[in-house]
């Protein structure tokens, strides 16, 4: 039976960890690498490298460090942050990445996602949809997709923009609530079971974890394949391993 | 002995080339990994690995555009007789045809077409994506130390399409989504997985290394 992922993710910048990771002993908690081995060896069942730096010049650092994990990661490493280009693309899978995640860019150009994924196949192309409650409490619920980390809005209907990425190729969406991202309150579940729900391709929620009760929510009022999470596992509150055995318990199928 | 991975333009060939020289070295063994696009190397390696990922059509298009690589494939394997491994559409290339977007015909090493998943249950996902157990239909050395089963160890699918076999005796391995999608077929010098092993942790790496060790029966 095909099991729910958890995926650990790490901002990198400058090819550094935002903040690092400090759930077993690291001799750096701010390589990326050695962070990707750790959860490796802990069970993660993919793992996200998001990109946050703003020069185009250190691209190469991002790229060395995909390649030093490849040599050492037996599981899918999805890479996102400042793909723009096929070349961009390109140049991360040679790396060693397996899927490549594009957010701005399938914004501003929803074509890139239908080149990229014939050129290189869905099963690579992953769509970062950034998607902000736009709604009154009082109204019928509406959320509108954000670039640039969530500061710009675009106008763009989130559930319209992830049904129209998904016909254009993309195989999967990495779903962020904006709102959510960072508070610790758990996922946007009416907003990730919209979209889960109005797609065909898996989705994987992200943006709010604080327990591992919002992780089980995120399948099961969710309807997302994955959940990704961040703090909760790099500052140690919780073990990939406890996370797993979390959700088996409330029925969710798991890779124990 | 020197392992060629083929490389022709599909996908990311780093992981897969990592993954077997880690399982060379779990294994003790001093096999050569080279990554190559020529078709002399292809004639020289002992073993072949054709890993794929992407349309099938574009596969095979990717392979005909090194010149000579198809037909040197197939010698290798079919007359040759070298130890196979096809990986996800390098699997699915081992088949008659492929339909996908068009009908486009494959080695024919493996009786049997490459179609679109169809799950019983329509809210299923596709692409069929992660982690899933194996249930072995025979018994093989590249199986060798590993658990299957619903308890067993997982394989990490991606894809779309499968390979439907036409000789049962064929399948090596299938899984379950919505239905049987089959994981693995085994047919002489031949073996193809639809999972990816270079991606598969721990029963990858087992899976490889039993592959660099397998001496088929002539």
């Amino acid at each position: 039976m095909l099991k729910a992922r958890i995926i650990p993710c790490l901002d990198v910048k400058d090819g550094r960890v935002v903040k690092g990771v400090n759930f077993v002993d690291l001799k750096d908690a701010g390589d990326p690498v050695e962070s990707a081995r750790a959860y490796d060896a802990a069970g993660a069942d993919e793992l996200c490298f998001l990109d946050i730096t703003a020069s185009h010049e250190k691209r190469g650092i991002l790229i060395d460090v995909v390649r030093r994990t490849a040599e050492c990661c037996f599981m899918p490493v999805t890479v996102g942050g400042g793909v723009k280009r096929t070349e961009d693309i390109r140049e991360l899978l040679l790396a060693g990445a397996d899927k490549v995640a594009m957010n701005t860019a399938a914004v501003l150009n929803p074509e890139f996602v239908r080149k990229a994924s014939q050129k290189f196949g869905s099963q690579c192309i992953v769509v970062a949809v950034d998607a902000k409650r736009v709604s009154m409490p009082d109204e019928a619920p509406k959320w509108e997709i954000f670039t640039h980390g969530g500061r710009k809005p675009t106008g763009l209907d989130a559930i319209e923009f992830a049904e129209k990425v998904t016909a254009l190729g993309a195989g999967e969406l990495l779903l962020t609530s904006m709102d959510r991202d960072g508070t610790k309150i758990g996922f946007d579940l009416d907003l990730t079971r919209r979209i889960s729900d109005a797609v065909a391709i898996p989705v994987i929620a992200s943006g709010g974890v604080g327990n591992l009760d919002h992780l089980v929510d995120g399948i099961t009022k969710g309807h997302a394949s994955a959940v990704l999470a961040a703090s909760i596992f790099h500052f140690g509150e919780y073990t990939i391993a406890e996370a797993k055995s979390h959700m088996a318990k409330a029925g969710i199928p798991m890779r124990l | 002995m020197k392992i060629a991975i083929i490389d022709y333009g599909s996908g990311n060939l780093r992981s897969a080339v990592k993954s077997f020289e880690r399982a060379a070295h779990e294994i003790g063994s001093d096999a050569e990994i080279v990554l190559t696009s020529q078709v002399t190397e292809v004639a020289q390696a002992d073993k072949i690995v054709l890993p794929g990922v992407g349309a099938f059509a574009d596969c095979r298009a990717g392979l005909q555009k090194i010149e000579g690589m198809w037909a040197a494939i197939d010698e290798a394997v079919s007359r040759d007789k070298k130890p196979f491994l096809g990986i996800c559409v390098g699997m699915q290339l081992m088949a008659e045809h492929g339909h996908e977007h068009e009908t486009t015909a494959g080695f024919g090493w493996i009786k049997g077409d490459v179609r679109a998943i169809e799950p019983d249950d329509k809210s299923l996902k596709i692409p069929h994506m992660g982690w899933n157990t194996l249930n072995a239909c025979k018994q093989h050395p590249v199986l060798e130390n590993i658990t299957t089963g619903d308890d067993g160890l997982h394989a990490y699918f991606v894809h779309s399409y499968h390979l439907i076999p036409g000789n049962r005796e064929d399948v090596l391995a299938e899984t379950q989504y919505g239905g049987t999608i089959f994981a693995a077929v085994a047919k002489d010098n031949m073996i193809g997985t639809q999972f990816h092993p270079e991606k598969s942790q721990e029963l990858g790496l087992r899976l490889i290394g039993n592959f660099l060790k397998w001496t088929p029966d002539s």
